[in-house]
């Protein structure tokens, strides 16, 4: 007699709500886990995570800042589910925020327009459009080298991650620094993104809450995202390419082109991403404007099940992690959950593919009967 | 479990009671097989009757949930086919399993224990030699398999299995790859063996076939046995069959006699090279008229795919082809699909279908971009549903629903989902590659009606297919290819198999693809009018 | 500027990537693509360092900093082999993973000394003229054993029995599990392997050829450079090495670039404008986007190629058993 797992292949469809299941499962536990290490290196994992809460979710302004920090987050987890719903590995988005933020800031910094004749909306429209096309421009790089030579995507667009901030910091330290330091001169309020402090004097509440409009971008490029990968032809397309490229192939599309247009669409999100950090936040072009938002990005899409919608409330979470994550120690700890994170979500995609149960097995190793028809976490 | 408990002397291999479940299948339902010691023994079965499965069982890949297994009087449990192999067991599996890249030896000798560790080649590519000699099997063992046709690398696989020290020597379908009389000079080879006190395991699906090799027969039907180690001598092919398929087999095609209409499909001297850059198609010429099926005879890998791939715009080539009189060649798939072309493609899973897509996302692979399924920028995926429904009611799809996905369906009803998209197209050519294989007897009948209504409905067709029976019933008339060259034509009614087999090994060439040049129409890319 | 001393550096710098590189030669070459080496090397470089300072022995650091990165790996062997997840997600999460504990274990250590694995000049062999100095004086251990690793892989790989079943293995599972081989053994086992060597790999950096602990700085991206090498270098041992000796010697040259006023008899602008050193800076990362170019190319001209199974996780009973 003894009891042993039995793994069947799933020869039904899985329901409806198991895919949110896992994902929300996989968060828990990570929980659970980075606490188990956490108290291993003599920390105490309870006061850490009461204390993610009140740092992140305490007050209005907590609020406000984990939202602020998710805008980012949001457009760049949109951009990775884009590129991997075609099986595109953009782990560059990091590089692409930052060139985002190099174009939108040029507006400023050459400056493009007269800044002093022309209106604030066509200011930051313009702004928003060269950020789009810098992070287009630094996608188009691995989309055509991935797409003309099949170079692997993952590796380019890491590479680039590094190529992109070194070449922000000569434009910060080179030629626009503010009297030395790591940041160029602060923008003129006419390319600062609205936010709610503004309104401050009519509205008193909002004082000292610096949620901004970008967040507005995230919302709406949520929409949007939703409406080309679920409605429209190109996401039928991008669809049937990420599925099987040879049915794709055979069924007349054109892969080339729509690896490169795939990897050009990702990288403007992540592009405005890094314009609404510049405008919106910092009001400025500096350093370290990112920390390690593109591989959050990743995480976040994963987590969201490449769902734009859920990729909003991931961000807010993730937001939130960073938000606490800041102020904590040992410093790594928010880096850990999200590797635990991850790595917990793709484990539990086995679960979408086989049945796991608990069955009690006969001296001879035969089924007895299943003992729970309950699906178990695998790990 | 009734059959005599006591050892059989004379026997080499039995298995009693197998029974080996997968989920959703019963793959083998209590099964009894014997081979007696320098028989060949014929194992027969449709697609998916369990007949691979149940020598994987014997080769110890699968664990069977009951049954036992006695190789040479002794009980054995396998637990990996390093096991049966020590036994004496060897099996050529249907899809080879050699390693591309690595040579003859090398493939020899992976997972034998000799040598341990420093692998010194060149005593080896001796041994190997010797070996072949002994056998009378020509081979080079220093060759990459990728370089060695398909009779060569059967050869290997027959090599590596002796090597071993195989006494026991299952061959999974063997001839199905085959010339006509490279399966008569396999069988002599394999009769040679027999006789030599080997045994053998025949397995096929091809009811000649058997009769001609076998001493004893063992069939299989839904994982059952419905004949156990009967004598082939004095049994009919009628009684086979319904044996093998439960009910009369012998196909009742409606193939009328219908005279052909204008050409619509031509090629002129068109040449191209393979994944590796050697040549693949060599001043191949063709035509193909409306109403008419021309089927493609050839052992695989003489240029069939690659015909098939440079019409429907899947491979550059040299040379012109032309589609109701509009240039193809080179162009992309999109071209040949919206010049009416359509594609039914070998590889069912691997490039007819998206496998994780539901039914719906399928069926519009090729429709997707113009109305009713598509307004402006939009997927009417409504619209797609109701189509989707239409066709899985009129081919007879089954499946749980439109949103089940592709891959959870069988052979039959994954080829059917096929060309319910290309048929609803209203194609004026269909390029259909191996469009039966794998599937059973009844899925292979109602593939076989859907090709001859579009034939009588005007379409064009072009049939690759490996099944010379097959090919022969189905075509008007029939081209041959060997080494990517169109070795003769022949109407179906003057052909037959000999012929058709010597022109498949080289041996023979018979009369050009096409007409004479003055009857053919000319390229049109300058002048559009010319070819309606 | 001084060329012995940059080959030198090279050979030395160079030797991290090489091992890291060779690692990921045996993983891939068994099927099993694992991008995960940065979190693996900069766990190693941890463990190494953490062990090395706690116990006074560099070796017994060494030794932690192997089972870590193998350890590691196996989590990814666990998900990808086992569980069928894919390989590249996978992959990057183990970088996340392996970041995140080395940052939370490795807390505190920054700035702190320890004991290293000995440097050694070869008596004899560094008599040499000028070869003598690059390749045989005061080079860390590691080094020498880089020089032993690179025809020992190759021999291994190509020359033995294991090394055919490896190949097979990555080439066509399913022929090798008919012969009894075991795919999921032997991927588990050449994914612990290659997690062994990037652990080494790490602990390399921080208790061998550049010691100290400087958080994710360590490693600063050398795991996805060797990533690449394993590519550029064709699943080939031997010019995985080349390429990483090269590329050693390529970054010790930028740094170097920066010293002089002039250069080749002019002016040299990195002196003058130090902001130009950012381009400097960039240059490696470029360099392996061009290597990768230039390397896939040439992949493409002679019909090498990654081993046809690699990235596709192998179910019994899927295509033709």
């Amino acid at each position: 007699m003894g009891l042993r797992l039995d793994v069947q292949k799933r020869t039904e469809d899985y329901p409806k709500w198991l895919p949110a299941a896992t994902s929300v499962g996989a968060v828990l536990l990570a929980f659970v886990f980075s606490g188990l290490i956490l108290l291993s290196v003599g920390a105490d994992p309870i006061r850490i995570y009461s204390f993610f809460w009140t740092a992140s979710f305490g007050s209005w302004g907590a609020v406000s800042d984990v939202i602020v920090k998710a805008t980012p987050l949001l457009l760049i987890g949109l951009a990775c589910a884009f590129a991997f719903k075609m099986k595109l590995w953009n782990i560059g988005a990091e590089g692409q925020f930052y060139m985002g933020a190099f174009f939108a800031s040029m507006v400023i910094l050459l400056p493009m327009v007269d800044l002093e004749a022309t209106p604030k909306v066509l200011v930051l429209g313009l702004m928003m459009l060269m950020g789009m096309l810098g992070g287009a421009l630094y996608g188009f790089i691995p989309g055509i080298l991935r797409a003309k030579y099949n170079i692997n995507e993952v590796i380019t667009t890491l590479m680039l991650n590094y190529i992109a901030v070194f070449w922000n910091n000569y434009w910060i330290f080179g030629k626009y620094s503010d009297a030395g330091f790591q940041m160029t001169k602060m923008f003129p309020k006419i390319a600062w993104l609205p936010r709610l402090s503004d309104f401050a004097k009519q509205y008193k509440g909002f004082s000292g809450i610096t949620l901004h409009l970008g967040v507005i971008f995230g919302l709406i490029a949520a929409v949007i995202v939703w409406l080309i990968l679920y409605k429209s032809r190109w996401g039928y397309k991008i669809t049937l390419i990420g599925d099987n490229p040879k049915a794709a192939k055979y069924a007349g599309l054109n892969i080339t082109r729509n690896i490169v247009l795939v990897f050009m669409f990702s990288g403007a999100l992540a592009g405005l991403a890094g314009m609404a950090e510049v405008s919106g936040v910092v009001h400025r072009l500096q350093e370290r404007i990112s920390t390690n938002y593109g591989f959050s990005g990743v995480i976040i899409a994963w987590l969201a099940k490449l769902n734009p919608f859920a990729v909003i409330l991931v961000s807010v979470l993730f937001g939130a992690l960073i938000v606490a994550g800041r102020e904590i120690q040992p410093s790594g700890v928010s880096f850990l959950i999200q590797g635990i994170i991850l790595f917990l979500v793709i484990s539990s995609d086995v679960l979408l593919k086989y049945t796991i149960r608990v069955v009690r097995t006969d001296k001879n190793g035969e089924i007895v009967q299943a003992k729970s028809a309950a699906v178990e976490e695998a790990e | 479990m009734t059959l005599q408990e006591t050892t059989n002397e004379a026997l080499a291999v039995e298995m009693k009671d197998i029974t080996l479940r997968f989920p959703g299948v019963l793959a083998n339902d209590h099964v009894n097989f014997t081979l007696r010691k320098g028989e060949i023994h014929a194992l027969l079965g449709e697609n998916g009757a369990g007949k691979s499965t149940l020598m994987n069982v014997l080769m110890g890949l699968y664990k069977p949930n009951s049954g036992t297994i006695i190789v040479n009087g002794k009980h054995v449990s396998f637990g990996s086919p390093k096991d049966a192999i020590a036994s004496g067991i060897g099996m050529v599996h249907q899809h080879f399993m050699l390693v591309p890249n690595q040579t003859v030896t090398e493939n020899i000798l992976i997972g034998l224990d000799e040598p341990k560790f420093v692998l010194n080649i060149k005593k080896y590519d001796q041994k190997v030699r010797e070996l072949a000699e002994q056998f009378g099997i020509q081979i080079d063992p220093t060759a990459q398999i990728w370089q060695l046709s398909v009779g060569e690398q059967q050869r290997v696989e027959i090599l590596k299995i002796l090597y071993h020290g195989a006494q026991i020597l299952i061959m999974d379908e063997p001839t199905a790859v085959l010339a006509p009389q490279e399966a008569a000079e396999l069988i002599e080879t394999l009769r040679g063996m027999a006789r030599q006190g080997k045994s053998v395991i025949f397995i096929s699906h091809k009811l000649n076939e058997v009769c001609a090799v076998a001493d004893r027969l063992t069939i299989l039907r839904k994982g059952r046995a419905t004949a156990e180690g009967i004598s082939v001598e004095g049994i009919t092919r009628e009684a086979l069959a319904s044996l093998m398929v439960g009910r009369e087999v012998i196909f009742n095609l409606q193939k009328k006699d219908q005279a052909p209409g204008e050409v619509v499909l031509e090629l002129q001297e068109v040449s191209a090279v393979n994944n590796k850059n050697l040549p693949a198609l060599r001043k191949v010429n063709l035509c193909l008229k409306e109403g008419e099926i021309l089927g493609i005879a050839g052992v695989a890998g003489n240029g069939q795919s690659e015909l098939v791939e440079v019409i429907t715009g899947l491979r550059e080539c040299t040379g012109h082809i032309l589609l109701e009189g509009k240039e193809i060649a080179n162009k992309s798939p999109q071209a040949s699909i919206s010049a009416g072309l359509a594609h039914i493609p070998e590889d069912r899973i691997g490039v007819g279908t998206a496998p994780n897509l539901s039914l719906t996302k399928n069926v519009i692979m090729k429709s997707y971009d113009h109305a009713p399924i598509s307004n402006a920028w939009r997927v009417n995926y409504t619209a797609a549903g109701v189509h989707a429904e239409e066709l899985k009611n009129q081919y007879k799809i089954q499946a749980p629903s439109i949103e089940t996905q592709a891959r959870k369906l069988s052979g039959g009803n994954l080829q059917k989902l096929i060309l319910a998209r290309e048929l609803s197209s209203k194609p004026r050519l269909i390029v259909a590659m191996q469009p039966t294989r794998g599937l059973d007897v009844g899925a292979i009948e109602a593939v076989l009606d859907l090709l001859l209504e579009e034939r009588s409905k005007g379409s064009a067709i072009l049939l690759v297919s490996e099944d010379l029976e097959e090919l022969l019933s189905l075509s008007d008339r029939v081209a041959v290819m060997y080494e990517g060259e169109i070795v003769g034509v022949m109407d179906q009614k003057e052909a037959d198999i000999n012929t058709i087999g010597l022109m498949m090994i080289g041996s023979l060439r018979g009369d050009p693809a096409c007409p004479p040049a003055e009857t053919r129409t000319q390229p049109t890319d300058l002048n559009e009018q010319g070819a309606e | 500027m001084n060329f012995t001393v940059i080959f030198h550096a090279g050979i030395a710098t160079g030797t991290i990537l090489l091992i890291a590189a060779i690692g990921e030669i045996f993983t891939e070459r068994s099927g099993v693509q694992n991008l995960g080496i940065e979190g693996m090397m900069l766990l190693g470089a941890m463990a190494g360092f953490k062990i090395a300072y706690t116990t006074g022995n560099a070796w017994v650091g060494l030794l932690a900093a192997i089972l870590a990165g193998g350890i590691l790996s196996l989590l990814h062997g666990l998900v990808t082999i086992s569980f069928q997840a894919d390989q590249t997600v996978s992959g990057l999460s183990l970088t996340f993973l392996g970041t995140g504990i080395a940052l939370v274990l490795g807390e505190g250590l920054t700035g702190l000394t320890t004991a290293t694995i000995p440097n050694f000049t070869v008596p004899l062999l560094s008599k040499i003229p000028y070869l003598g100095q690059i390749l045989f004086t005061d080079h860390n251990l590691l080094t020498y054993f880089g020089y032993l690793l690179i025809p020992i892989a190759w021999l291994f790989i190509f020359k033995t029995k294991p090394g055919l079943h490896l190949r097979a293995v990555g080439e066509k599972p399913d022929a090798a599990d008919t012969l009894g081989v075991s795919v999921y053994r032997l991927r588990y086992l050449y994914t612990f392997i290659g997690g062994c060597f990037a652990g080494l790999a790490g602990a390399s950096i921080s208790i061998a050829i550049s010691p100290g602990w400087y958080s994710h700085l360590t490693t600063s991206g050398q795991g996805w450079i060797a990533v690449a090498l394993v590519i550029f270098a064709q699943w080939n041992p031997t010019r995985a090495a080349l390429g990483g000796y090269l590329f050693g010697m390529l970054r010790r040259l930028l740094l170097d670039l920066q010293g002089p006023a002039m250069l080749l008899g002019m002016k040299n602008p990195f002196f003058y404008d130090r902001n130009l050193v950012f381009f400097l800076q960039m240059a490696p990362y470029l360099l392996t986007i061009i290597a990768l170019v230039w390397g896939s190319s040439a992949a493409r001209r002679k019909r090498l190629g990654a081993p046809a199974a690699l990235g596709e996780p192998y179910i019994r009973g899927e295509r033709g058993l």
